[in-house]
Protein backbone atom coordinates (compact mmCIF):
# COMPACT_ATOMS: atom_id res chain seq x y z
CA UNK A 1 0.00 0.00 0.00
CA UNK A 2 1.50 3.38 -0.85
CA UNK A 3 0.59 6.41 1.54
CA UNK A 4 1.06 9.83 1.52
CA UNK A 5 0.90 12.13 4.52
CA UNK A 6 0.48 15.96 3.84
CA UNK A 7 2.42 17.84 6.40
CA UNK A 8 2.42 21.59 6.72
CA UNK A 9 4.76 23.58 9.88
CA UNK A 10 3.14 25.92 11.57
CA UNK A 11 4.63 28.35 14.48
CA UNK A 12 5.00 26.87 17.94
CA UNK A 13 1.51 27.68 19.78
CA UNK A 14 2.87 29.70 22.48
CA UNK A 15 4.60 31.71 19.69
CA UNK A 16 3.65 35.57 19.57
CA UNK A 17 1.51 36.41 16.65
CA UNK A 18 1.96 39.70 14.99
CA UNK A 19 2.39 41.26 11.53
CA UNK A 20 4.54 43.34 9.89
CA UNK A 21 3.96 45.24 6.53
CA UNK A 22 1.87 46.98 6.86
CA UNK A 23 0.07 43.98 8.46
CA UNK A 24 0.14 42.34 4.92
CA UNK A 25 2.69 39.53 6.47
CA UNK A 26 2.78 37.37 9.67
CA UNK A 27 5.79 38.60 11.66
CA UNK A 28 8.21 35.20 10.92
CA UNK A 29 11.10 36.81 12.48
CA UNK A 30 12.72 34.39 15.59
CA UNK A 31 9.34 31.99 15.69
CA UNK A 32 9.90 28.44 16.55
CA UNK A 33 8.07 26.40 13.99
CA UNK A 34 7.07 22.79 13.99
CA UNK A 35 5.14 20.21 12.63
CA UNK A 36 1.38 21.11 12.66
CA UNK A 37 0.15 18.67 15.38
CA UNK A 38 -2.97 17.72 13.53
CA UNK A 39 -0.62 16.23 10.52
CA UNK A 40 1.87 15.00 13.09
CA UNK A 41 0.50 13.30 15.76
CA UNK A 42 -2.50 11.56 14.15
CA UNK A 43 -2.22 11.83 10.58
CA UNK A 44 1.33 10.48 10.34
CA UNK A 45 1.79 8.68 13.34
CA UNK A 46 -1.63 6.40 12.14
CA UNK A 47 0.18 5.75 8.72
CA UNK A 48 3.39 4.70 10.70
CA UNK A 49 0.93 2.26 12.58
CA UNK A 50 -0.40 0.96 9.37
CA UNK A 51 3.00 0.61 7.69
CA UNK A 52 3.64 -1.49 10.95
CA UNK A 53 1.03 -3.50 10.53
CA UNK A 54 1.72 -4.27 6.70
CA UNK A 55 5.67 -3.75 6.50
CA UNK A 56 5.28 -3.76 2.53
CA UNK A 57 3.44 -0.39 2.79
CA UNK A 58 5.47 3.20 1.46
CA UNK A 59 4.79 5.97 3.10
CA UNK A 60 5.82 9.45 1.28
CA UNK A 61 5.33 12.66 3.02
CA UNK A 62 4.51 15.80 0.84
CA UNK A 63 5.23 19.36 1.79
CA UNK A 64 4.65 22.57 0.19
CA UNK A 65 6.97 25.22 1.01
CA UNK A 66 10.23 26.91 1.09
CA UNK A 67 13.42 25.46 1.87
CA UNK A 68 12.92 26.74 5.66
CA UNK A 69 10.16 24.27 5.58
CA UNK A 70 13.10 21.16 5.37
CA UNK A 71 14.16 21.06 9.65
CA UNK A 72 10.15 20.02 9.64
CA UNK A 73 10.22 17.55 7.44
CA UNK A 74 12.65 15.98 8.62
CA UNK A 75 11.63 15.84 12.10
CA UNK A 76 8.26 14.14 10.62
CA UNK A 77 10.90 11.75 8.81
CA UNK A 78 12.70 11.08 12.07
CA UNK A 79 9.12 9.59 13.06
CA UNK A 80 8.73 7.55 10.22
CA UNK A 81 8.01 7.68 6.48
CA UNK A 82 10.37 6.23 3.42
CA UNK A 83 10.78 9.68 1.60
CA UNK A 84 9.65 13.32 1.79
CA UNK A 85 8.29 15.73 -1.20
CA UNK A 86 8.81 19.28 -1.39
CA UNK A 87 7.29 21.40 -3.78
CA UNK A 88 9.21 24.41 -3.76
CA UNK A 89 6.57 27.20 -3.40
CA UNK A 90 5.30 29.39 -0.40
CA UNK A 91 1.67 30.03 -0.85
CA UNK A 92 -1.48 30.92 1.58
CA UNK A 93 -4.13 30.23 -0.97
CA UNK A 94 -5.25 26.47 -0.31
CA UNK A 95 -6.49 25.55 -3.76
CA UNK A 96 -2.61 26.81 -4.92
CA UNK A 97 -1.52 24.24 -2.39
CA UNK A 98 -3.76 21.56 -2.79
CA UNK A 99 -3.21 21.79 -6.63
CA UNK A 100 0.36 21.01 -6.06
CA UNK A 101 -0.26 17.96 -3.75
CA UNK A 102 -2.66 16.69 -5.60
CA UNK A 103 0.13 16.34 -8.57
CA UNK A 104 2.21 14.34 -6.74
CA UNK A 105 -0.63 12.31 -5.62
CA UNK A 106 -1.30 11.72 -9.11
CA UNK A 107 2.54 10.82 -10.03
CA UNK A 108 2.53 8.75 -7.38
CA UNK A 109 -0.63 6.62 -7.42
CA UNK A 110 -1.05 6.52 -3.42
CA UNK A 111 -4.09 4.31 -2.41
CA UNK A 112 -4.40 6.88 1.16
CA UNK A 113 -3.80 10.37 1.48
CA UNK A 114 -4.43 11.58 5.04
CA UNK A 115 -3.89 15.33 6.22
CA UNK A 116 -4.49 17.01 9.66
CA UNK A 117 -7.87 18.49 10.02
CA UNK A 118 -6.46 21.82 9.74
CA UNK A 119 -3.34 24.05 10.16
CA UNK A 120 -3.12 25.47 13.27
CA UNK A 121 -2.11 29.20 11.28
CA UNK A 122 -4.54 29.45 8.41
CA UNK A 123 -7.45 27.08 10.14
CA UNK A 124 -8.80 26.49 6.43
CA UNK A 125 -9.38 22.32 6.76
CA UNK A 126 -9.14 22.44 3.03
CA UNK A 127 -6.67 20.75 1.19
CA UNK A 128 -8.07 17.34 2.35
CA UNK A 129 -11.16 17.99 0.70
CA UNK A 130 -9.53 20.37 -2.50
CA UNK A 131 -7.45 17.47 -3.02
CA UNK A 132 -10.25 14.68 -3.17
CA UNK A 133 -11.96 16.53 -5.85
CA UNK A 134 -9.02 17.27 -7.48
CA UNK A 135 -8.76 13.72 -7.44
CA UNK A 136 -12.10 12.28 -7.99
CA UNK A 137 -11.84 10.38 -4.54
CA UNK A 138 -14.02 10.18 -1.98
CA UNK A 139 -13.60 12.07 1.16
CA UNK A 140 -13.73 11.36 4.95
CA UNK A 141 -13.19 14.77 7.23
CA UNK A 142 -12.52 14.91 10.92
CA UNK A 143 -11.68 11.40 11.24
CA UNK A 144 -11.59 10.10 14.83
CA UNK A 145 -10.78 6.61 13.93
CA UNK A 146 -8.98 5.06 10.70
CA UNK A 147 -8.82 0.95 10.34
CA UNK A 148 -8.26 -1.25 7.40
CA UNK A 149 -9.34 -4.09 5.74
CA UNK A 150 -7.62 -5.18 3.00
CA UNK A 151 -8.79 -2.47 0.26
CA UNK A 152 -11.79 -1.40 2.99
CA UNK A 153 -11.44 1.70 5.44
CA UNK A 154 -13.58 1.66 8.28
CA UNK A 155 -13.61 5.45 9.39
CA UNK A 156 -15.00 7.30 12.37
CA UNK A 157 -15.98 10.74 11.97
CA UNK A 158 -17.00 13.91 13.97
CA UNK A 159 -20.75 15.10 13.42
CA UNK A 160 -22.51 17.11 16.26
CA UNK A 161 -22.80 15.37 19.11
CA UNK A 162 -21.72 11.92 18.04
CA UNK A 163 -19.97 10.35 15.30
CA UNK A 164 -20.45 8.73 12.35
CA UNK A 165 -18.71 5.20 11.09
CA UNK A 166 -18.55 4.42 7.57
CA UNK A 167 -17.03 2.06 5.30
CA UNK A 168 -15.28 3.25 2.31
CA UNK A 169 -13.01 1.42 -0.55
CA UNK A 170 -9.49 2.85 -0.80
CA UNK A 171 -7.98 5.24 -2.64
CA UNK A 172 -9.40 7.53 -0.51
CA UNK A 173 -8.64 11.10 1.58
CA UNK A 174 -8.86 11.19 5.16
CA UNK A 175 -8.52 14.70 7.46
CA UNK A 176 -7.61 13.47 10.55
CA UNK A 177 -8.27 14.79 14.15
CA UNK A 178 -7.48 13.56 18.02
CA UNK A 179 -8.30 9.69 18.58
CA UNK A 180 -7.19 8.41 15.35
CA UNK A 181 -3.70 8.01 17.21
CA UNK A 182 -1.83 8.93 19.91
CA UNK A 183 1.27 11.12 19.51
CA UNK A 184 4.80 9.85 19.50
CA UNK A 185 8.21 10.82 20.55
CA UNK A 186 11.08 10.38 17.68
CA UNK A 187 13.70 8.15 19.22
CA UNK A 188 17.74 8.38 18.56
CA UNK A 189 17.43 5.95 15.47
CA UNK A 190 14.50 7.37 13.68
CA UNK A 191 16.42 10.94 14.29
CA UNK A 192 19.87 9.35 12.57
CA UNK A 193 18.00 7.53 9.84
CA UNK A 194 15.96 10.17 9.16
CA UNK A 195 19.06 12.29 7.84
CA UNK A 196 19.55 9.80 5.30
CA UNK A 197 16.01 9.63 3.85
CA UNK A 198 15.47 10.86 0.25
CA UNK A 199 14.20 14.44 0.42
CA UNK A 200 13.24 15.05 -2.97
CA UNK A 201 12.39 19.27 -4.18
CA UNK A 202 10.08 19.19 -7.04
CA UNK A 203 9.12 22.51 -8.86
CA UNK A 204 5.51 24.09 -8.60
CA UNK A 205 3.07 23.26 -11.53
CA UNK A 206 1.53 26.44 -12.41
CA UNK A 207 -1.53 27.17 -11.00
CA UNK A 208 -3.81 30.32 -10.28
CA UNK A 209 -4.40 31.17 -6.83
CA UNK A 210 -8.51 31.64 -5.95
CA UNK A 211 -7.87 33.64 -2.98
CA UNK A 212 -5.40 36.20 -1.52
CA UNK A 213 -4.63 37.58 1.52
CA UNK A 214 -5.28 41.67 1.98
CA UNK A 215 -4.16 42.13 5.16
CA UNK A 216 -4.36 40.79 9.61
CA UNK A 217 -5.66 42.26 12.56
CA UNK A 218 -5.08 41.52 16.09
CA UNK A 219 -8.17 41.16 17.96
CA UNK A 220 -9.09 44.46 19.93
CA UNK A 221 -7.28 43.97 23.42
CA UNK A 222 -10.12 42.85 26.07
CA UNK A 223 -11.21 45.17 28.53
CA UNK A 224 -10.16 43.92 30.96
CA UNK A 225 -11.86 41.05 33.03
CA UNK A 226 -14.59 42.13 35.52
CA UNK A 227 -14.31 40.47 39.38
CA UNK A 228 -16.46 39.76 41.58
CA UNK A 229 -16.28 38.85 44.79
CA UNK A 230 -16.33 34.98 46.17
CA UNK A 231 -18.50 36.24 48.77
CA UNK A 232 -21.07 37.47 46.13
CA UNK A 233 -21.03 34.74 43.43
CA UNK A 234 -24.72 35.41 43.01
CA UNK A 235 -23.56 39.14 41.98
CA UNK A 236 -21.77 37.41 38.88
CA UNK A 237 -25.13 35.75 38.11
CA UNK A 238 -26.64 38.96 38.17
CA UNK A 239 -23.93 40.08 35.29
CA UNK A 240 -24.25 37.48 33.14
CA UNK A 241 -27.89 37.35 33.26
CA UNK A 242 -28.58 41.64 32.94
CA UNK A 243 -25.50 43.10 31.65
CA UNK A 244 -24.07 40.38 29.45
CA UNK A 245 -27.89 39.15 28.65
CA UNK A 246 -26.43 35.52 28.02
CA UNK A 247 -29.11 33.85 29.17
CA UNK B 1 -26.48 35.76 -9.93
CA UNK B 2 -28.17 34.65 -6.77
CA UNK B 3 -26.67 33.78 -3.36
CA UNK B 4 -26.92 30.24 -2.77
CA UNK B 5 -26.98 28.63 0.51
CA UNK B 6 -26.53 25.10 1.11
CA UNK B 7 -29.33 23.93 4.26
CA UNK B 8 -27.59 21.24 6.35
CA UNK B 9 -29.24 19.00 8.22
CA UNK B 10 -29.58 15.79 10.58
CA UNK B 11 -32.55 13.28 10.93
CA UNK B 12 -34.62 15.79 9.27
CA UNK B 13 -34.25 18.91 11.21
CA UNK B 14 -32.40 21.89 9.58
CA UNK B 15 -29.26 22.42 11.90
CA UNK B 16 -29.37 25.49 13.89
CA UNK B 17 -25.53 26.73 12.07
CA UNK B 18 -27.94 26.23 8.43
CA UNK B 19 -30.50 29.18 9.48
CA UNK B 20 -27.35 31.31 10.23
CA UNK B 21 -25.91 30.56 6.93
CA UNK B 22 -29.13 31.24 5.26
CA UNK B 23 -30.11 34.33 6.73
CA UNK B 24 -26.04 35.53 6.11
CA UNK B 25 -26.30 34.87 2.47
CA UNK B 26 -29.90 36.24 2.68
CA UNK B 27 -27.94 39.32 3.99
CA UNK B 28 -25.17 39.04 0.99
CA UNK B 29 -28.38 39.35 -1.46
CA UNK B 30 -30.01 42.07 0.24
CA UNK B 31 -26.29 44.30 -0.08
CA UNK B 32 -25.47 42.80 -3.94
CA UNK B 33 -29.02 43.45 -5.12
CA UNK B 34 -29.98 39.77 -5.94
CA UNK B 35 -32.06 36.70 -4.63
CA UNK B 36 -31.06 34.27 -1.55
CA UNK B 37 -31.96 30.90 -2.53
CA UNK B 38 -31.06 27.51 -0.84
CA UNK B 39 -30.60 23.58 -1.45
CA UNK B 40 -31.61 21.22 0.81
CA UNK B 41 -30.76 17.44 0.36
CA UNK B 42 -32.42 14.69 1.54
CA UNK B 43 -36.02 14.14 3.17
CA UNK B 44 -36.96 16.12 5.78
CA UNK B 45 -39.55 16.47 8.68
CA UNK B 46 -39.20 20.76 8.91
CA UNK B 47 -40.85 22.41 6.86
CA UNK B 48 -39.42 24.13 4.09
CA UNK B 49 -41.14 27.18 2.67
CA UNK B 50 -40.57 28.47 6.26
CA UNK B 51 -36.53 29.21 5.17
CA UNK B 52 -38.77 32.43 3.97
CA UNK B 53 -38.19 33.76 7.73
CA UNK B 54 -34.73 33.95 6.70
CA UNK B 55 -34.93 35.92 3.54
CA UNK B 56 -34.97 32.65 1.37
CA UNK B 57 -37.30 33.43 -2.02
CA UNK B 58 -36.49 29.62 -3.63
CA UNK B 59 -35.32 26.28 -1.88
CA UNK B 60 -34.55 23.73 -4.33
CA UNK B 61 -34.89 20.28 -2.53
CA UNK B 62 -33.54 16.78 -3.65
CA UNK B 63 -36.10 15.39 -1.84
CA UNK B 64 -33.69 12.04 -1.82
CA UNK B 65 -33.72 9.58 1.32
CA UNK B 66 -30.09 8.67 0.48
CA UNK B 67 -28.99 12.11 0.66
CA UNK B 68 -30.21 11.81 4.49
CA UNK B 69 -26.20 11.44 5.48
CA UNK B 70 -23.47 13.12 4.17
CA UNK B 71 -21.23 11.81 1.38
CA UNK B 72 -18.99 14.81 0.35
CA UNK B 73 -18.69 13.80 -2.99
CA UNK B 74 -22.60 13.34 -4.01
CA UNK B 75 -23.15 16.60 -2.00
CA UNK B 76 -20.54 18.30 -3.57
CA UNK B 77 -21.27 17.39 -7.68
CA UNK B 78 -25.01 18.26 -6.50
CA UNK B 79 -24.68 21.72 -5.54
CA UNK B 80 -22.17 22.58 -7.75
CA UNK B 81 -24.95 21.55 -10.48
CA UNK B 82 -27.37 23.35 -9.20
CA UNK B 83 -24.91 26.60 -8.54
CA UNK B 84 -24.17 26.54 -12.48
CA UNK B 85 -28.10 26.19 -13.10
CA UNK B 86 -28.99 29.28 -11.63
CA UNK B 87 -25.66 30.85 -12.28
CA UNK B 88 -25.05 31.77 -8.33
CA UNK B 89 -22.52 34.04 -7.92
CA UNK B 90 -22.13 33.36 -3.88
CA UNK B 91 -22.42 30.03 -2.46
CA UNK B 92 -22.50 30.10 1.06
CA UNK B 93 -22.78 27.16 4.16
CA UNK B 94 -22.18 26.81 7.44
CA UNK B 95 -18.66 25.56 7.94
CA UNK B 96 -19.65 23.58 10.44
CA UNK B 97 -18.68 19.43 10.47
CA UNK B 98 -20.17 18.91 7.16
CA UNK B 99 -19.69 22.17 5.37
CA UNK B 100 -15.88 21.35 6.58
CA UNK B 101 -16.28 18.63 3.89
CA UNK B 102 -18.03 19.87 1.46
CA UNK B 103 -16.85 23.59 1.11
CA UNK B 104 -13.65 22.65 0.03
CA UNK B 105 -15.20 20.32 -2.75
CA UNK B 106 -16.96 22.88 -4.19
CA UNK B 107 -14.07 25.27 -4.49
CA UNK B 108 -12.12 22.62 -6.25
CA UNK B 109 -14.99 21.92 -8.70
CA UNK B 110 -15.93 25.38 -9.34
CA UNK B 111 -12.72 26.72 -9.35
CA UNK B 112 -14.39 29.28 -6.82
CA UNK B 113 -12.56 30.99 -4.26
CA UNK B 114 -13.18 29.56 -0.68
CA UNK B 115 -13.18 31.49 2.42
CA UNK B 116 -13.24 28.42 5.33
CA UNK B 117 -14.24 30.11 8.40
CA UNK B 118 -15.68 33.45 7.68
CA UNK B 119 -17.16 35.89 10.74
CA UNK B 120 -18.17 38.97 8.59
CA UNK B 121 -20.26 39.95 5.85
CA UNK B 122 -17.76 40.51 2.60
CA UNK B 123 -16.87 44.14 2.13
CA UNK B 124 -17.51 44.55 -1.67
CA UNK B 125 -16.12 47.97 -1.91
CA UNK B 126 -12.80 46.86 -3.26
CA UNK B 127 -12.97 43.47 -4.41
CA UNK B 128 -14.63 40.78 -2.08
CA UNK B 129 -13.02 40.89 0.93
CA UNK B 130 -14.42 38.57 3.93
CA UNK B 131 -12.86 38.12 7.28
CA UNK B 132 -12.05 34.70 9.03
CA UNK B 133 -10.11 33.54 12.10
CA UNK B 134 -6.86 32.72 11.72
CA UNK B 135 -3.84 31.81 13.95
CA UNK B 136 -6.21 29.55 15.91
CA UNK B 137 -8.00 32.59 16.70
CA UNK B 138 -4.87 35.04 18.09
CA UNK B 139 -5.66 37.01 14.97
CA UNK B 140 -8.07 37.38 11.94
CA UNK B 141 -6.98 37.75 7.90
CA UNK B 142 -8.90 39.73 5.65
CA UNK B 143 -9.11 37.50 2.40
CA UNK B 144 -10.19 38.73 -1.07
CA UNK B 145 -12.10 36.10 -3.48
CA UNK B 146 -10.53 36.36 -6.83
CA UNK B 147 -12.99 34.34 -8.67
CA UNK B 148 -16.54 34.94 -10.31
CA UNK B 149 -18.06 32.50 -7.87
CA UNK B 150 -17.07 33.15 -4.31
CA UNK B 151 -17.84 30.11 -1.55
CA UNK B 152 -17.71 31.30 2.03
CA UNK B 153 -18.17 28.69 4.87
CA UNK B 154 -19.49 30.51 8.02
CA UNK B 155 -18.19 30.12 11.66
CA UNK B 156 -21.36 28.41 12.96
CA UNK B 157 -22.60 30.82 15.78
CA UNK B 158 -20.48 34.07 14.17
CA UNK B 159 -23.89 35.59 12.64
CA UNK B 160 -27.33 35.98 14.23
CA UNK B 161 -29.99 34.65 11.70
CA UNK B 162 -31.94 37.28 11.95
CA UNK B 163 -35.69 36.00 11.18
CA UNK B 164 -38.36 37.78 9.15
CA UNK B 165 -41.69 36.52 7.65
CA UNK B 166 -41.87 35.10 4.50
CA UNK B 167 -42.52 31.85 2.89
CA UNK B 168 -40.17 30.55 0.20
CA UNK B 169 -41.19 28.17 -2.89
CA UNK B 170 -39.90 25.03 -3.13
CA UNK B 171 -39.04 23.53 -6.29
CA UNK B 172 -37.84 20.10 -7.16
CA UNK B 173 -34.20 19.92 -7.73
CA UNK B 174 -33.50 16.46 -9.87
CA UNK B 175 -29.68 15.46 -10.37
CA UNK B 176 -28.33 12.73 -12.37
CA UNK B 177 -28.02 10.02 -10.00
CA UNK B 178 -24.43 8.09 -9.26
CA UNK B 179 -23.90 6.10 -6.49
CA UNK B 180 -22.05 6.64 -3.22
CA UNK B 181 -18.55 5.12 -2.28
CA UNK B 182 -19.43 5.90 1.09
CA UNK B 183 -21.43 3.60 3.01
CA UNK B 184 -22.89 4.29 6.55
CA UNK B 185 -22.32 1.60 8.83
CA UNK B 186 -23.35 3.57 12.13
CA UNK B 187 -24.43 6.73 14.04
CA UNK B 188 -23.90 6.97 17.47
CA UNK B 189 -25.22 10.05 18.94
CA UNK B 190 -24.80 11.38 22.68
CA UNK B 191 -28.05 11.05 23.50
CA UNK B 192 -30.25 14.28 25.51
CA UNK B 193 -26.97 16.34 25.49
CA UNK B 194 -26.40 19.64 23.53
CA UNK B 195 -23.94 19.38 21.18
CA UNK B 196 -20.94 21.29 21.93
CA UNK B 197 -19.91 22.49 18.34
CA UNK B 198 -23.63 24.50 17.72
CA UNK B 199 -23.88 24.96 21.54
CA UNK B 200 -24.57 29.37 22.64
CA UNK B 201 -23.43 28.33 26.42
CA UNK B 202 -20.70 26.05 27.48
CA UNK B 203 -20.07 24.73 30.59
CA UNK B 204 -16.31 23.68 31.28
CA UNK B 205 -14.27 21.95 34.06
CA UNK B 206 -10.37 21.55 34.06
CA UNK B 207 -8.59 19.55 37.04
CA UNK B 208 -9.39 22.06 39.38
CA UNK B 209 -12.41 20.42 40.14
CA UNK B 210 -10.11 17.03 41.63
CA UNK B 211 -11.87 14.47 39.89
CA UNK B 212 -14.87 13.40 37.96
CA UNK B 213 -16.62 12.64 41.02
CA UNK B 214 -16.88 16.91 41.20
CA UNK B 215 -18.95 16.82 37.56
CA UNK B 216 -22.38 17.24 39.21
CA UNK B 217 -21.88 21.05 39.43
CA UNK B 218 -20.67 21.34 35.96
CA UNK B 219 -23.71 19.52 34.59
CA UNK B 220 -26.07 21.06 36.87
CA UNK B 221 -25.53 24.39 35.72
CA UNK B 222 -25.20 23.50 32.05
CA UNK B 223 -28.79 21.38 32.18
CA UNK B 224 -30.14 24.89 33.95
CA UNK B 225 -29.11 26.98 31.22
CA UNK B 226 -29.09 24.63 28.23
CA UNK B 227 -25.67 24.58 28.16
CA UNK B 228 -22.97 21.99 26.97
CA UNK B 229 -20.24 20.68 28.83
CA UNK B 230 -16.44 20.77 27.91
CA UNK B 231 -13.11 20.16 29.52
CA UNK B 232 -9.79 20.62 29.06
CA UNK B 233 -7.09 18.26 27.67
CA UNK B 234 -5.63 17.36 31.16
CA UNK B 235 -9.36 16.18 32.02
CA UNK B 236 -9.90 14.07 29.57
CA UNK B 237 -6.67 12.54 29.51
CA UNK B 238 -7.13 11.12 33.07
CA UNK B 239 -10.40 10.09 31.33
CA UNK B 240 -12.31 11.96 34.13
CA UNK B 241 -14.35 13.05 30.98
CA UNK B 242 -15.06 11.52 27.46
CA UNK B 243 -12.55 12.88 24.47
CA UNK B 244 -15.06 14.40 22.68
CA UNK B 245 -15.55 17.42 25.70
CA UNK B 246 -11.93 18.00 25.38
CA UNK B 247 -11.43 21.67 23.44
CA UNK B 248 -8.10 23.75 22.80
CA UNK B 249 -4.85 23.32 20.41
CA UNK B 250 -5.57 19.72 20.30
CA UNK B 251 -9.39 19.48 20.64
CA UNK B 252 -12.26 20.80 19.49
CA UNK B 253 -12.52 24.15 19.19
CA UNK B 254 -15.94 26.31 20.07
CA UNK B 255 -17.21 29.86 19.69
CA UNK B 256 -20.03 30.05 22.05
CA UNK B 257 -21.79 33.45 23.31
CA UNK B 258 -20.08 32.28 26.90
CA UNK B 259 -17.49 29.91 27.70
CA UNK B 260 -17.48 29.15 31.74
CA UNK B 261 -14.34 27.63 32.93
CA UNK B 262 -13.72 26.08 36.65
CA UNK B 263 -11.37 25.36 37.73
CA UNK B 264 -8.94 25.70 34.02
CA UNK B 265 -5.37 27.40 34.42
CA UNK B 266 -6.14 28.24 31.64
CA UNK B 267 -2.65 26.83 28.77
CA UNK B 268 -2.23 29.24 25.63
CA UNK B 269 -2.91 25.70 24.13
CA UNK B 270 -6.72 25.59 26.00
CA UNK B 271 -7.01 29.17 24.98
CA UNK B 272 -6.27 28.16 21.49
CA UNK B 273 -9.98 26.49 21.38
CA UNK B 274 -11.84 28.85 23.03
CA UNK B 275 -10.69 32.39 22.63
CA UNK B 276 -13.41 33.25 19.83
CA UNK B 277 -16.17 32.63 22.86
CA UNK B 278 -17.74 35.85 22.70
CA UNK B 279 -17.90 36.10 26.70
CA UNK B 280 -15.68 34.16 28.74
CA UNK B 281 -16.07 33.49 32.84
CA UNK B 282 -13.41 31.95 35.21
CA UNK B 283 -13.72 30.53 38.48
CA UNK B 284 -10.27 29.90 39.64
CA UNK B 285 -8.86 29.99 43.06
CA UNK B 286 -5.62 31.30 42.03
CA UNK B 287 -5.83 35.02 41.08
CA UNK B 288 -2.50 34.59 39.23
CA UNK B 289 -3.90 32.17 36.48
CA UNK B 290 -3.48 32.81 33.19
CA UNK B 291 -7.28 32.37 32.33
CA UNK B 292 -8.28 35.68 33.88
CA UNK B 293 -6.08 37.41 31.45
CA UNK B 294 -8.47 36.25 28.59
CA UNK B 295 -11.75 36.96 30.68
CA UNK B 296 -14.60 38.77 30.82
CA UNK B 297 -15.98 38.39 34.34
CA UNK B 298 -14.32 36.19 36.90
CA UNK B 299 -14.38 34.87 40.68
CA UNK B 300 -10.95 34.33 42.46
CA UNK B 301 -12.55 31.66 44.92
CA UNK B 302 -12.43 27.84 45.17
CA UNK B 303 -15.36 26.06 43.20
CA UNK B 304 -16.56 23.85 45.47
CA UNK B 305 -17.70 26.83 47.77
CA UNK B 306 -18.91 28.76 44.88
CA UNK B 307 -20.44 26.83 42.14
CA UNK B 308 -23.18 25.80 44.28
CA UNK B 309 -24.17 29.73 44.85
CA UNK B 310 -23.89 29.94 41.58
CA UNK B 311 -26.59 27.22 40.60
CA UNK B 312 -28.81 28.34 43.54
CA UNK B 313 -29.14 31.91 41.76
CA UNK B 314 -29.33 30.33 38.19
CA UNK B 315 -32.20 28.66 39.62
CA UNK B 316 -33.90 31.18 41.06
CA UNK B 317 -33.89 32.90 37.08
CA UNK B 318 -34.05 30.23 35.57
CA UNK B 319 -36.51 27.85 37.89
C1 LIG C 1 1.34 20.54 22.41
C2 LIG C 1 0.32 20.69 23.50
C3 LIG C 1 -1.03 20.68 23.18
C4 LIG C 1 -2.00 20.85 24.19
N1 LIG C 1 -3.33 20.87 23.84
C5 LIG C 1 -4.25 21.14 24.80
C6 LIG C 1 -5.64 21.25 24.49
O1 LIG C 1 -6.05 21.05 23.35
N2 LIG C 1 -6.52 21.56 25.47
C7 LIG C 1 -6.12 21.76 26.76
O2 LIG C 1 -6.98 22.03 27.61
N3 LIG C 1 -4.83 21.63 27.09
C8 LIG C 1 -3.88 21.33 26.15
N4 LIG C 1 -2.58 21.20 26.51
C9 LIG C 1 -2.24 21.19 27.94
C10 LIG C 1 -2.19 22.55 28.57
O3 LIG C 1 -0.90 23.08 28.40
C11 LIG C 1 -2.50 22.45 30.08
O4 LIG C 1 -1.58 21.56 30.65
C12 LIG C 1 -3.91 21.98 30.38
O5 LIG C 1 -4.86 22.76 29.67
C13 LIG C 1 -4.15 22.09 31.87
O6 LIG C 1 -5.46 21.68 32.20
P1 LIG C 1 -6.18 22.29 33.49
O7 LIG C 1 -6.22 23.76 33.37
O8 LIG C 1 -7.46 21.56 33.63
O9 LIG C 1 -5.24 21.81 34.68
P2 LIG C 1 -4.18 22.59 35.56
O10 LIG C 1 -3.16 23.25 34.75
O11 LIG C 1 -3.74 21.60 36.57
O12 LIG C 1 -5.00 23.74 36.23
C14 LIG C 1 -5.96 23.55 37.21
C15 LIG C 1 -6.45 24.90 37.63
O13 LIG C 1 -7.47 24.74 38.60
C16 LIG C 1 -7.31 25.70 39.62
N5 LIG C 1 -7.91 25.14 40.84
C17 LIG C 1 -7.46 24.13 41.62
N6 LIG C 1 -8.31 23.88 42.62
C18 LIG C 1 -9.33 24.74 42.49
C19 LIG C 1 -10.52 24.97 43.22
N7 LIG C 1 -10.85 24.25 44.31
N8 LIG C 1 -11.35 25.94 42.79
C20 LIG C 1 -11.06 26.69 41.69
N9 LIG C 1 -9.94 26.51 40.96
C21 LIG C 1 -9.09 25.54 41.34
C22 LIG C 1 -5.84 25.92 39.73
O14 LIG C 1 -5.57 27.20 40.28
C23 LIG C 1 -5.40 25.79 38.26
O15 LIG C 1 -5.42 27.05 37.62
C24 LIG C 1 -1.60 21.01 25.53
C25 LIG C 1 -0.24 21.01 25.83
C26 LIG C 1 0.72 20.86 24.84
C27 LIG C 1 2.16 20.90 25.23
Amino acid sequence: MKILVCISKTPDTTAKIAFVDNNTKFAAEGVQWIINPYDEWYALVRAIELKEQDPSSIIHLVTVGTADAEPIIRKALALGGDEAIRVNLESHDSFTIASQISAIAREGAYDLILTGKETLDYNGASIGGMVAELLDLPFISLATKFDLAGNTATVTREIEGGEEVAEVNLPLVVSCQKGVAEQRIPNMKGIMGARSKPLKVVEPTATEALTSIVNFELPPAKAGVKLVSADQPEELVRLLHEEAKLF
Amino acid sequence: MPVLIYIDQAEGHIKKSSFEAASYGAKIAALTGTTAEAVVLGKLTDDLPSLGNYGITKVHHVADESLNHLDAQQFTRIIAALATQINAGVVVLSNNVNGKAIAPRLSARLKAGLVAGAISLPDTSNGFVVKKGVFSGKAFANINVLTPIKIIALTPNAFSPEKGSGIAEVVAFTPSPEPSRVKLVATNKVKGQVPLSEAELVISGGRGLKGPENWGMIEELAQLLGAATACSRAVADAHWRPHHEHVGQTGGSVSPNMYFAVGISGAIQHLAGVNRSKVIVVINKDPEAPFFKAADYGIVGDAFEVMPKIIAAVRKIKG
